[in-house]
């Protein structure tokens, strides 16, 4: 081998040397931050249009979330910058499965998470699942998540996986609550033709069954279009069948409608727990005195004994801090969402090897954890890729100048504690 | 008995729906706009009613004063600001424009007044009922169909016993002819467009007192709208009327029969009419 003479010059010399000095102050800074290696999280949820009200909590869970990430997790020794990249769906389904894609083959994320309604859900798992990216949702009943993606039980899906409660967590607390009143066993039901009237109002794996066993006559006129104008005919027939409660799963403007028409027509039930329509303190407070004493399902609240094993926060804390941060009463949403984050931290520290999919997969199936929603372990599911949060059923009831969510029932769920009892209407 | 409420509670609704539709029509019959923010400016009208109730305290009712001049000057700015530039012999531009127009309201919407979905107010209005031989009608239904009536009445009187609607009818007639005689056509669409929206006005409010409303409703109000101009034919007001009654009609029968019926029924009477009398049932124009 042939090598060159080295004469180095005087200022030959000077430029190396200098370079050589300088070398590790440039470099140095740029390779400690290159050392850290980046896992993206692709985040999507309805942050505009009529489902808006599920992520209105966004901005103050993320912020959180972000200053917790923003030194970095450590997995095996090493630590990984994660970068959180969030989406809207637009309260579209074509849409979420749009930004999904973009998410997956734009972005390359590593992880994606979404949440609220099967409207978002749904389309985003899909999505992960063909392109093989692993998936954590939540805030959507198991079964339309479930079986709206024509999931088969036992088999269950490759990537994606779901935390929340399913239909007979509903039921169950709903029965509950109804149970303690000493009404009449009359009910009448309000489905809309929906992806999730349709579930709650479906004679075997809906409402009807359940219902009928524990001795309740159901009167269900049938399926309804979301938006409708008028519910005389339902009002009708609930005052026929002489109803003293009256249940469902609505959106907002249609409980406003029959609400209102109830009043105008004289039908006075005893007991209403509607799905849905009445999760919002904003809806009550719209319904004004009207909403005082309407009871819905509580998936969590600030009364829940649960506490973020991401910063250590209170469930009361959390929703305190979100009132602070917005000057808005808390939303159920809220919990799931930063529960949502506790279980992507968890699964980026546990996971074996964060460039191997599978690996984040088998970490994600393997969680056991518990999050401020309560504890979240697959291995616990009713049927595979979901696991269940504790649910109770609350009643809205007026305090001072707003409503309040009192838990009034939760056989289900001792753990939660009473904050109330139910008052009739 | 039954059949009959239903019938009776129908009519009422079609009340709301020949509001929603009176402004469809008029500003179609005058400059053949077709007007796809409709729907977005009747929650935009209840949103205004909303602000105006809260910040002075009044009666939703009351809220009418402020929301209807508001909303009409809004229409003239709009129609000459925006809309005049758009109007030609191609019916794209505009529809294209009052699309983009309802994506923007709505944001607008949403970004001012949150996703919640909010009500008006009106106290005992909105449950009081009376009882008619064994049917009990709600105030606030038979109030909005007395409303509909006569703002259809007094558009009617406008359109055919004053100086404005004359010129109305000039520029529907022919533009070109109208602006010889003198007229100033766009200002003349200017009016009519603030006419239209200070009924647009009415019927978000009245709406706004009905039922919730949150930014992402419009659109599906829009529809009834539309169908209550076509079954009624193009142009004419009391059709309009008409085509609302039978739209509501149509609902709440089909409602009866079973309630997943109720919504596809008033669109099946729409379709076999479109089908059977594609000018509607009272046209007074033609194309």
């Amino acid at each position: 081998m042939k090598s060159k003479p080295v004469n180095p010059t005087r200022r030959k010399f000077l430029q190396v040397g200098a370079a050589a000095v300088a070398a590790p102050a440039i470099l140095g800074a740029t390779r400690a931050y290159a050392a850290n290696p980046v896992i993206r999280v692709g985040h999507i949820s309805p942050r505009t249009g009529p489902l808006a009200n599920f992520a209105e909590a966004d901005d103050y869970v993320l912020d959180a979330i972000n200053k917790i990430f923003a030194a970095g997790l450590e997995n095996n020794g090493k630590t990984y910058n994660v970068e959180i990249i969030s989406k809207d769906s637009q309260s579209n389904p074509n849409r979420a499965a749009e930004v999904a894609a973009d998410l997956i083959l734009g972005d390359e994320v590593d992880i994606i998470v979404a949440a609220s309604t099967p409207d978002t859900v749904n389309p985003v798992a899909d999505q992960a699942e063909i392109n093989e990216v692993p998936c954590v949702t939540t805030d959507c009943p198991w079964q339309p998540y479930f079986f709206g993606r024509n999931g088969v039980p036992g088999v269950g899906f490759q990537s994606t996986y779901h935390f929340f409660w399913g239909l007979e967590d509903v039921i169950g607390a709903f029965l509950d609550m109804w149970g303690q009143s000493g009404v009449t066993k009359t009910v009448g039901g309000l489905f809309p033709n929906d992806a999730d009237g349709n579930a709650w109002g479906d004679a075997e794996l809906g409402l009807p069954k359940p219902l009928a066993a524990a001795g309740y006559a159901l009167t269900d006129p049938g399926r309804y279009q979301p938006l409708s104008d008028d519910f005389s005919n339902q009002i009708a027939a609930f005052k026929a069948a002489g109803c003293e409660i009256v249940t469902g799963n609505m959106i907002p403007p249609d409980f406003a409608t029959f609400w209102a028409q109830a009043a105008q027509q004289g039908f006075a039930p005893k007991i209403v727990t509607i799905g849905k329509a009445l999760l919002f303190p904003s809806v009550i407070e719209s319904l004004g005195a009207r909403g005082d004493g309407l009871s819905s399902e509580v998936w969590w609240s600030p009364h829940h004994p649960f506490s973020s094993s991401l910063t250590g926060a209170s469930s009361k804390q959390l929703a305190d801090g979100y009132t602070a941060a917005s000057g808005r009463p808390w939303t159920q949403p809220i919990g799931f969402k930063h529960a949502l984050f506790e279980v992507v931290a968890d699964v980026i520290r546990r996971s074996d090897d964060l460039d191997d999919p599978s690996a984040i997969v088998a970490a994600i199936a393997a969680t056991d954890l518990n999050t401020i929603v309560g504890p979240v372990n697959w291995a616990n599911g009713p049927i595979n890729n979901v696991t269940k949060t504790p649910l109770v059923a609350g009643q809205w009831q007026r305090e001072g100048d707003a409503f309040d969510l009192k838990i009034v029932a939760n056989s289900a769920a001792p753990e939660i504690p009473l904050t109330g009892s139910l008052k009739l209407l | 008995m039954e059949w009959f409420n239903a019938v009776v509670q129908g009519a009422l609704l079609g009340g709301l729906y020949a509001l929603f539709a009176a402004g469809l029509s008029l500003i179609f019959g005058v400059m053949r706009l077709v007007n796809i923010a409709h729907g977005d400016l009747i929650v935009l009208a209840a949103y205004l009613g909303l602000s105006v109730t809260l910040v002075l305290g009044i009666h939703p009712l009351l809220a009418l004063i402020v929301v209807v001049p508001a909303m009409a000057v809004a229409g003239y700015i709009l129609q000459r600001g925006i809309l005049n530039q758009t109007l030609g012999q191609d019916l794209l531009p505009p529809l294209l424009v009052t699309f983009g127009l309802s994506v923007i309201i709505q944001n607008a919407l949403l970004e001012i007044y949150t996703a919640d979905p909010q009500k008006m107010n009106a106290g005992l209005l909105e449950t009081a009922s009376v009882s008619l031989g064994g049917l009990s009608l709600g105030v606030l239904p038979l109030l909005t169909f007395a409303v509909a009536v006569l703002v259809i009445a007094g558009l009617q009187w406008t359109f055919y016993r004053t100086a404005l609607g004359r010129a109305f009818r000039a520029v529907s007639d022919n533009q070109d002819i109208a602006q010889l005689m003198g007229l100033n056509r766009h200002h003349i669409f200017g009016l009519s467009m603030a006419l239209a929206l200070a009924v647009t006005a009415i019927a978000g409010i009245l709406l706004g007192i009905r039922t919730s409303f949150d930014p992402s409703i419009g659109g599906g109000r829009l529809i009834f709208g539309f169908e209550a101009v076509i079954i009624g034919g193009l142009g004419n007001l009391w059709g309009t009327l008409a085509g609302g009654v039978i739209l509501g009609v149509a609902q709440t029968i089909g409602a009866k029969i079973d309630p997943g019926w109720q919504i596809l029924s008033g669109h099946l009477v729409f379709l076999i009419i479109l089908a059977v009398r594609p000018n509607g049932l009272f046209p007074r124009i033609s194309g």
